[in-house]
């Protein structure tokens, strides 16, 4: 395609870049933030004091939705929307999908009733599973009457069970009637551009009443539509998270305007999440070498957009067919043939006494952090620090670092803590590769940050992390990463003014290319 | 008078299967099929054949010569 021909996308203009954003920064919060009264708590960790009652009862169990739920609930997505009404270039149909992590060719699709029995089969074995989502692995929504069949299958016979959809938004206003008729009431558009001339260079064409439609013109379609369909949402009072790629050189500096649009049209939520691109997915990026952003850059953009509208951090760009918590994905316990197999006994009262017991946990989580904040509040610095979390979730430090898949990132400030992002690590530890040379990779991943909090760790990897500069903590073993993420920045301020460390700022860290598989 | 699928591209997504206004489109042994006596190459519904204008693989929608091409009634 030569539309990315006059496209930077060499990693040369990095710096450049990300001084671009640090600049938007700048003029982005002077004008965009406000008080912090309107600002509802879900893609950040804030108290729920500050959200309204009746949005928190819609998010307080959507791993999605909210950070802090995350860590203690489950989803799963079905596959009953294989078709698509729009081509992206970060996607490839004949191949895995990259950035919506398609359960490609191979994989199975579902009939709306197979996918029902799929969701009861996981309802009864995942007690804390909360959410179901239709994903794709095309659009749900140019597959309208499978997607809502299945809504209705699980409605009836799960009521529940929380629905949500994510789309690209082409057809979204014809649905928003249907969408509310079936209570779904969380809805996910993938918008990365309000400009049309940015989007031409995304997406080549849509399929638009009877015809492909290319270049600007299928761009500024997509654009009204996608616009038009979030403004329904709103008035119709549907919770609509907001989905952006990040793609360096094509639309990273525009992301802080879509934030902007998105947000004056009533989204909850943004989520900018990494471009992932090689040439083996076969995608137009991939085989272009555009590349995506590294770590720092993704944090500078999200820090950029964080005014008075949430950022969700915590985005696995999991498969269309994902099950279990988002760190992880369980799909392949749930294939058809096992499904079909099991004696399925949906126990909606077993259900519900479990997730009592995880929101007892989840109190004791925000109360630890808030008791262990106390001291930290007459603290002044405005020193900030990163560190890299193994968990199995709970909100505890309970994952040997040997066998974490993924690590979490924590930002800690005089503020406390708080949830910036993730950082995979489990496609490096697959095919053959031994300790060795996993090591340096998992280094690269959280070169950012100052310590690792672990529930063990060996000998070995322990020296190579101290001569990164990176402290491998395995004191705070099983206990809440918050409480005691607070508690390592407090000693880290003493050390840092008795001169015991020097604090240095880290370098940058990569992410990972490849789609969320099953481990 | 027709066109095909060329099996070896086709994902199996589905998407052509509802827009043909002929009917000419099942799933068969895992993939799509286009049933030659029913397509019209959309003459008469619509500018462009629907199958190709959504299918998301290029030129996996194509004419199949082996039918004489399909002239309007």
């Amino acid at each position: 395609m030569d539309n990315q021909a006059s496209v930077p996308n060499t990693g040369s203009d990095q710096g450049q870049n990300l001084n671009q954003i640090l600049q938007q920064v700048a003029e982005h919060k002077g004008c965009g933030t406000s008080s912090e009264g309107g600002k509802a708590s879900c893609g950040s960790s804030t108290a729920p004091e500050d959200m309204d009652p009746a949005v928190w009862e819609k998010v307080k169990n959507h791993p999605c939705y909210s950070e802090e739920a995350h860590h203690h609930y489950a989803r799963m997505h079905v596959a009953v929307a294989p078709a698509c009404n729009i081509q992206c270039n970060y996607c490839n149909r004949k191949y895995d999908c990259a950035n919506e992590s398609r359960p490609g060719v191979v994989s199975e699709k579902l009939t709306p009733e197979q996918a029902s029995r799929k969701v009861l089969a996981v309802a009864s074995t995942i007690p804390q599973m909360t959410v179901l989502g239709i994903a794709g692995p095309g659009d749900p929504l140019a597959n309208p009457e499978k997607t809502f069949k299945t809504f209705d299958l699980i409605f009836n016979a799960a009521p529940d069970i929380k629905l949500c959809l994510s789309t690209n938004g082409l057809s979204l206003p014809d649905h928003v009637e249907t969408i509310k008729k079936y209570n779904v009431d969380h809805v996910t558009i993938t918008i990365n551009m309000v400009d049309p001339e940015v989007g031409q260079h995304i997406y080549p064409w849509i399929y638009w009443n009877h015809k492909r439609v290319t270049g600007i013109e299928a761009a500024r379609i997509l654009h009204e539509r996608q616009m038009l369909g979030l403004e329904m949402l709103t008035a119709a009072g549907i919770l609509c998270k907001v989905n952006s790629v990040m793609i360096p050189g094509i639309n990273d500096k525009h992301l802080v305007e879509v934030n902007k649009a998105v947000k004056s049209r009533g989204a909850f939520l943004h989520n900018i999440m990494p471009l992932i691109s090689a040439p083996e997915h076969g995608t137009v990026f991939g085989l272009n070498g555009q590349r995506g952003p590294t770590a720092q850059e993704l944090k500078a953009l999200q820090d950029s957009c964080e005014g008075e509208m949430n950022m969700m951090r915590h985005c696995r760009q999991c498969r269309a067919d994902a099950v279990g918590l988002l760190g992880e994905d369980r799909s392949s316990e749930f294939s058809t043939e096992k499904v079909m197999e099991m004696d399925i006994q949906y126990d909606a009262e077993g259900r519900k006494a479990y997730q009592e017991k995880v929101e007892v946990e989840r109190q004791a989580t925000v109360l630890a952090k808030q008791a262990e904040m106390t001291d930290l509040e007459a603290e002044f610095s405005d020193l900030k620090v990163l560190i890299a979390v193994a968990t199995k979730g709970h909100g505890r430090v309970n994952e040997h670092f040997g066998h974490a898949q993924e690590f979490q990132i924590y930002e800690l400030s005089t503020k406390g803590s708080k949830f910036v992002g993730h950082r995979r690590v489990d496609l490096y530890c697959q095919g053959g590769y031994g300790e060795e040379d996993t090591l340096p990779t998992v280094i690269r991943a959280i070169n950012d940050c100052v310590a690792v909090f672990v529930a063990k760790i060996g000998g070995c990897p322990k020296d190579s992390l101290k001569a990164a500069g990176i402290d491998p903590v395995d004191k705070y073993a099983h206990e809440f990463i918050e409480q005691s993420a607070v508690k390592y920045f407090k000693e880290y301020l003493t050390k840092v003014k008795s001169g015991e460390i020097v604090h240095a700022e880290r370098g940058d860290a990569d992410i990972r290319q490849g789609a969320y598989i099953a481990a | 008078m027709a066109f095909k699928i060329i099996t070896s591209q086709c994902t199996a997504c589905s998407a052509c299967e509802p827009e043909c206004p002929n009917n000419a489109i099942r799933e068969k042994d895992g993939t799509f099929i286009i049933k030659p006596e029913k397509c019209t190459e959309c003459l008469g519904y619509f500018d462009d054949p629907q199958c190709v204008a959504v299918c998301p693989v290029d030129d996996t929608c194509v004419i199949d010569n082996s039918y004489p091409r399909y002239v309007e009634a």
